[in-house]
C-alpha cells in the first residue's frame, strides 16, 4: 500500500513541470477559435529572404512556356538527392521505374501515365517541376512536402529514369556490365546481333 | 501485574529487525519497478485515435517511407504530424467513401484539425531534436520500435532519462549507417559494436551527457 501511495505521489506531483503553459508544436490553444496555436499565414505573407523573385526557379516557366533546362548545375549529388526524394514521394504511385505502377495504383488509384511515353520524353523538364508544384489531374500538389530545389532534383531524376529505360547494354561502360547481374550477361549477345 | 513479554518474544523481535530490512528493501524495489512499469511510462499501450490509423498497413503493407508524411523530421526538432491534405493525396480516391475515414474528409472539407492524441509526449523540461539524431545515424525504429507492426501506434520505449542515457553514453551500440536510418527492416548486425565505433568516428558523434544537453 505504501509503495503504491508513494508511486502515485511520484507520478501525480510532476505534471505541472511536465506540461508547462507554453506552446510546443501542435499543442492546442484555447485562445483561437479553431484551436490551433500555430497560426495560418495571412495570404500574401512573404518571409524575409523568401521573396521567390527567381521566377524560373520557382515556377519552372518563362512566361507561359516551360523551361527545358534545370536552373542550376546537375551534379551526381543532385541526382542522388532526386533519386532519394523520388523514391519517398513519387514512387508510391509512379513506381520506382516511373512506369506508373506503384503500390497505390495497384491498390486502386487512377494509373498515372508512364514517364516512358513519347509525350513525356519530349516535354520540357519544367513541366515536371510544375506538376509537382501544382498537381495535375488526380495528382495532388506536393508543394508542402517537397521543397523547390528538391522538385528540380526529382525532375532531373525523372530524366535519368527516362534515359535508363531506353538504354541498351552498349550504353553501360564495360566495367559496370557485370553489376547488372543476369541481365548484363544475357544481353550482350542480343546487342551484338544487329552488327553481325 | 503480569509479564508483558515472554522469553519467546525475543525470537519475534530478532525476526522483525532482520525482516524489517527486507521489508524496506522490498518497498524500494517495488517503488522502482512501478516507476519504470508501463503503467507509469505508458509504454506499449496502444493509443485510441479519432481515426484508427495503422502504421502496420501504411508502412509495413504499402512500404511508404516515414518521410512521406513526417516531412520535417530531417530539418526540424519536431517530426510533424502530417496535415489532412497528405491523407487526401491518396484517400481522395482510395477508400473515399469509407465511414472510418469520415473524420479525415470532414477535416479536409471544413479546414479543421483532426485532434490526434499524442503518443510520444516528452516532459516540457526536456529538449529533444529529431533532425540531429536522424543526421547522426539514429534510426527511426531504434526509438520508435517496429512501427511497421503497430496497427495502432504505441510508445515503444519508456522515454525515461535512463533510457536516453543508455544511448548517449554508448552510441556505438545503437547507431546505424545513414543510408539505413529510415529503413524499418534494418536489424543490428552481429558486429554492431565494431561497426558502431567506426560510425561514431565517421559521423563525429559526441557522447553528450551534460545536464544542459537536454535540460536547457
Amino acid at each position: 500500500m505504501a509503495a503504491v501511495a508513494l508511486a502515485c505521489l511520484n507520478i501525480a506531483c510532476r505534471r505541472d513541470m511536465q506540461d508547462q503553459p507554453k506552446y510546443i508544436p501542435l499543442r492546442p490553444s484555447d485562445f483561437f477559435a479553431d484551436g490551433r496555436s500555430a497560426r495560418p499565414l495571412p495570404e500574401g505573407t512573404v518571409a524575409r529572404g523568401q521573396l521567390r523573385a527567381d521566377k524560373v526557379f520557382f515556377t519552372g516557366k518563362v512566361g507561359d512556356q516551360f523551361v527545358d533546362r534545370i536552373p542550376f548545375p546537375v551534379t551526381r549529388a543532385v541526382l542522388e538527392r532526386g533519386q532519394e526524394r523520388f523514391n519517398i514521394y513519387c514512387s508510391p504511385c509512379h513506381g520506382r521505374l516511373g512506369n506508373g505502377l506503384g503500390i497505390i495504383v495497384r491498390r486502386g488509384l487512377k494509373r498515372p501515365p508512364s514517364y516512358h511515353i513519347d509525350r513525356l520524353r519530349q516535354i520540357p523538364v519544367g513541366y515536371f517541376y510544375d506538376v509537382i508544384t501544382n498537381g495535375f489531374g488526380a495528382m495532388q500538389d506536393y508543394s508542402a512536402q517537397v521543397a523547390p530545389r528538391d522538385r528540380w532534383a526529382i525532375a532531373a531524376y525523372i530524366r535519368v529514369l527516362q534515359y535508363s529505360q531506353q538504354a541498351s547494354i552498349n550504353d553501360v561502360p564495360p566495367e559496370h556490365r557485370q553489376d547488372l547481374g543476369g541481365a548484363g550477361t544475357a544481353k550482350p549477345a542480343e546487342a551484338k546481333k544487329p552488327s553481325e | 501485574m503480569s509479564q508483558i513479554f515472554y522469553p519467546s518474544t525475543n525470537t519475534f523481535s530478532r525476526l522483525s529487525i532482520f525482516g524489517g530490512i527486507f521489508i524496506v528493501a522490498f518497498l524500494v524495489w517495488a517503488w522502482a519497478e512501478l516507476n519504470e512499469s508501463t503503467y507509469a511510462t505508458r509504454a506499449k499501450v496502444p493509443i485510441q485515435q479519432p481515426v484508427p490509423f495503422s502504421h502496420e498497413h501504411h508502412v509495413g503493407g504499402l512500404g511508404i517511407d516515414c518521410r512521406y508524411c513526417h516531412t520535417s523530421v530531417e530539418n526540424s526538432s519536431f517530426a510533424n504530424i502530417p496535415p489532412t491534405k497528405t491523407c487526401m493525396n491518396c484517400h481522395s480516391q482510395i477508400w473515399n467513401r469509407a465511414p472510418m475515414l469520415e473524420p479525415v474528409r470532414e477535416s479536409f472539407r471544413n479546414d479543421s484539425s483532426i485532434r490526434w492524441i499524442r503518443v510520444h509526449d516528452l516532459p516540457d523540461y526536456v529538449y529533444f531534436n529529431h533532425s540531429i539524431h536522424v543526421a547522426k545515424g539514429v534510426g527511426c525504429t531504434t526509438c520508435h520500435g517496429q512501427v511497421n507492426k503497430m496497427p495502432l501506434m504505441w510508445q515503444e520505449n519508456s522515454l525515461q532519462m535512463s533510457w536516453c542515457l543508455d544511448c548517449h553514453r554508448h552510441p556505438e551500440r545503437f547507431v546505424r549507417p545513414r543510408s539505413q536510418v529510415f529503413s524499418v527492416n534494418w536489424q543490428p548486425p552481429p558486429n554492431q559494436v565494431d561497426m558502431g565505433r567506426k560510425l561514431v568516428k565517421e559521423y563525429n558523434i559526441q557522447s553528450l551527457t551534460s545536464c544542459s544537453t537536454c535540460h536547457r
